[in-house]
């Protein structure tokens, strides 16, 4: 962005990329998977790169209203600095963060999760959706609690895949009575309290009763929660969790 | 003498609303004890969840079966109270069936038989209501926080509604009889498609044990309905009546939409202002900072979520939806509800006997609800999303762990590491800022 400034430039909008895209190695990929799109379809993009800050979405779940907003007036002094107009992230969390509680303290953006930016980037005709290797594929969604019930947003990651041409099979749980992942709130980063079982497990095993290929996710802590879920059901060799950028960026091997 | 059950009855009567309108005001009392919130908003909003969620049932009806049999119970409820009304008013005047007379006939006959109808309809729902909660014992009903009084207010309601439905059909089979045979007072009145059944019953009773039958039943059912009103105040049935006004102070933003603290903005303002001067006195009419981040007892939480914690029905939907609750947790945002009204109730009565709160060494936190349960929160909104009735929940959790926090700094010891991260490397890992790119020129 500070490239984009000194040029005298405005882009068309500004990637958030979120502390899970910039650190975390499984979800690296999903960010790449999304730049590769963003650039095939000509967008002109920009990220804050170190100057982005966590949102303080999990300080604020967690109870520490002050360290949140620091957190968020520090970044929304750098993202007015830069008078951001519009962004898209990748994450529902940050997507949440910025969309509904940063307005409060004078950030106020249009922001859009990915999956609605390349819903919208496909009804433009700027971006191509294609079935390619998917085709046919069985393939389950579950639902961000962030995006979903959160926000009301059900629709436009299933529209992705259904341009991918996939067979989507629900679980039983989906939509707005789709089961938490179990990172939410914070628990992300710490264990969980005692139980009988692990949640994301229990999600695992619903999407896995729907005989998947792939489960779709469209939240790197979704993802990071199925991918171990998958791993503790031993079923990594079969069924695949991919994030729905990652699916239509593989689909035509970009 | 020809008056005395027109006095007994305005008696009863007067007594039965009189005690009921007391309770009612210990709840508003009690419900004020909480933080003022304002609620000015949205009111086209509001007014339209009240038509689609509390009178259109709609979030009912998500899960069809028990969704339709409330329907029944809560249409036939609310219609067969027109016929309370003509009771009410035949009972002060001595009238019989007051409303024949000014009714055109046929509207008369047409009323009763809906109502019969409508009676049998309430039995057989509430009927079904109690196999599904006694005979299927379904999971919803049978967890920890239903055992003893929340259990049996359950069935108690059940019970109620049976007995007032089946007085209701006596008394008009009785009325039936008594008709036919010509008794005194007793007019040509009603179509009784239901009562019609049970007439055969009183087959050669005299006319003396029949008025006594229809009387009893007549008296017994509108003594019923008196204290069925004033076990409201001790019962989750309360929400017949608060359904409607928490619908309507519901939550009307989206779920995921947190309430930012403006205390802290404030003081965070300060921080971040070079201008400045962090040891300058308080400007004037400054507005302090709260005495209390978030909640530890019951009157730290808002208004709302007080009403919240009166209307629960105890249905246990939100439980039913919990991730944590699910995979055997201890939360369950159901008992979060019950535990936040069981606590207000405490504090209540404390204030009837002391005239004011006194200081009885428990709280909310900890006496109530522990920190493993608000600890085992996602914050994922199921609960949020499966109340019928726009109860909140997760608000109270987050408040209580912002108390925990912010007061207490008694988070888990892992969060305090992310929360530590997310201050130094505004990341809850601990990277370094400056990788933050890295992405970009990896493979
Ligand atoms: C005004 C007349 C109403 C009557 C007579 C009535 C009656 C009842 C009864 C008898 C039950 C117990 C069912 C059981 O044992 O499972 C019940 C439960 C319940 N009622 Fe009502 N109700 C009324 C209004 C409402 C309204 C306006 C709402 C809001 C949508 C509502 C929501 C509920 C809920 C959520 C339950 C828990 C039942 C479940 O899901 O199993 N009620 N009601
Ligand atoms: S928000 Fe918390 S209490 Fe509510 S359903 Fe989700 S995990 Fe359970
Ligand atoms: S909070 Fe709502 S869903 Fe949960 S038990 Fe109470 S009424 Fe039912």
């Amino acid at each position: 962005m500070a490239e984009y400034m000194a040029q005298g430039k405005k882009p068309e909008v500004l990637f958030w990329v979120g502390c899970a895209g910039s650190f975390d190695d499984r979800a690296k990929k999903i960010t790449k998977a999304f730049v590769k799109l963003l650039n095939k379809a000509n967008i002109d993009f920009a990220v804050l790169g170190t100057e982005e800050s966590c949102t303080g979405d999990p300080a604020k779940r967690a109870g520490n209203e002050f360290l949140f907003q620091m957190q968020a007036m520090t970044n929304i002094e750098v993202l007015n600095g830069y008078e951001i107009k519009k962004i898209v992230t990748a994450c529902p969390h940050c997507f949440n963060t910025i969309k509904n509680e940063y307005p409060g303290l004078g950030g106020n953006y249009e922001i859009m999760h990915h999956t609605q930016f390349l819903k919208s980037l496909m009804e433009e005709g700027r971006l191509k959706v294609e079935g390619g290797k998917f085709k046919g594929k069985r393939i389950t969604f579950h639902d961000p609690c962030y995006l979903g019930r959160a926000n009301g947003e059900y629709e436009a990651p299933r529209e992705l895949l259904k341009k991918l041409e996939v067979e989507l099979v629900e679980m039983k749980r989906c939509k707005s009575r789709g089961l938490c992942c179990g990172a939410g709130g914070a628990q992300m980063f710490k264990e969980p309290e005692p139980g009988n079982k692990d949640i994301n497990v229990e999600r695992t095993e619903e999407a896995l009763e729907t005989a998947p290929k792939i489960i779709a996710a469209a939240c790197p802590f979704c993802n990071t929660m199925m991918t171990d879920g998958v791993k503790a059901k031993h079923a990594e060799d079969d069924v695949q969790v991919l994030d729905i950028a990652e699916m239509i960026a593989n689909a035509e091997d970009l | 003498m020809q008056y005395i059950p027109n006095i007994l009855f305005i008696i009863a009567l007067v007594a039965g609303i009189g005690y009921f309108a007391m309770n009612i005001r210990k709840i508003i009392r009690n419900i004020k004890l909480g933080q003022e919130v304002d609620a000015s908003d949205n009111t086209a909003q509001r007014w339209s969840n009240v038509v689609r969620i509390a009178l259109g049932q709609s979030k009912m009806v998500v899960r069809p079966i028990p969704g339709l049999l409330h329907v029944i119970v809560y249409v036939g409820f609310i219609i067969i109270n027109i016929e309370v009304l003509e009771i009410i008013i035949d009972g002060i005047f001595g009238t019989h069936r007051v409303l024949f007379s000014i009714l055109p006939a046929g509207l008369y006959n047409f009323l009763i038989a809906s109502f019969e109808i409508l009676a049998f309809l309430v039995l057989v729902g509430v009927i079904l209501f109690w196999t599904r909660r006694n005979i299927q014992k379904l999971k919803r009903f049978w967890a920890n926080e239903m055992k003893g009084w929340p259990k049996n207010d359950g069935n108690f309601i059940l019970y109620f509604e049976m007995v007032l439905m089946v007085l209701f059909l006596t008394m008009n089979a009785a009325d039936q009889s008594l008709q036919s045979l010509g008794a005194a007072h007793y007019v040509q009145a009603g179509s009784f498609p239901i009562s019609q059944f049970i007439a055969p019953l009183f087959n050669g009773l005299s006319e003396g044990t029949l008025i006594a039958i229809e009387r009893g039943a007549w008296w017994l059912h509108i003594l019923g309905i008196l204290v069925f009103l004033n076990y409201l105040y001790f019962s989750k049935h309360l929400h017949i009546i608060l359904a409607f006004p928490n619908v309507y102070f519901g939550k009307v933003v989206p779920k995921g939409k947190f309430k930012n603290l403006d205390s802290v903005t404030n003081e965070v303002k300060m921080m971040m202002d070079p201008n400045v001067d962090p040891f300058a006195a308080p400007a004037e009419g400054a507005t302090e900072a709260p005495a209390k981040f978030g909640a530890s007892d019951a009157m730290d939480l808002s208004r709302i979520q007080l009403l919240n914690a009166y209307t629960c029905t105890e249905c246990g939907r939100c439980t039913d939806e919990c991730p944590a609750n699910i995979t055997g947790k201890k939360l369950s945002p159901r008992k979060i509800m019950m535990d936040t009204r069981d606590r207000l109730e405490e504090i209540g009565k404390n204030i009837n006997k002391n005239g004011e709160f006194k200081p009885d060494g428990k709280q909310l936190l900890d006496d109530y609800i522990t920190r493993e349960e608000l600890w085992a929160c996602t914050t994922c909104n199921a609960c949020v999303e499966a109340c019928p009735v726009s109860i909140d929940p997760l608000s109270i959790i987050m408040d209580m762990r912002q108390y925990l926090v912010m007061e207490q700094s008694a988070a888990p010891t892992e969060l305090n590491v992310a929360m530590t991260n997310i201050e130094n490397n505004g990341a809850p890992w601990p990277y370094n800022q400056m990788d933050r790119l890295n992405w970009k020129d990896e493979n």
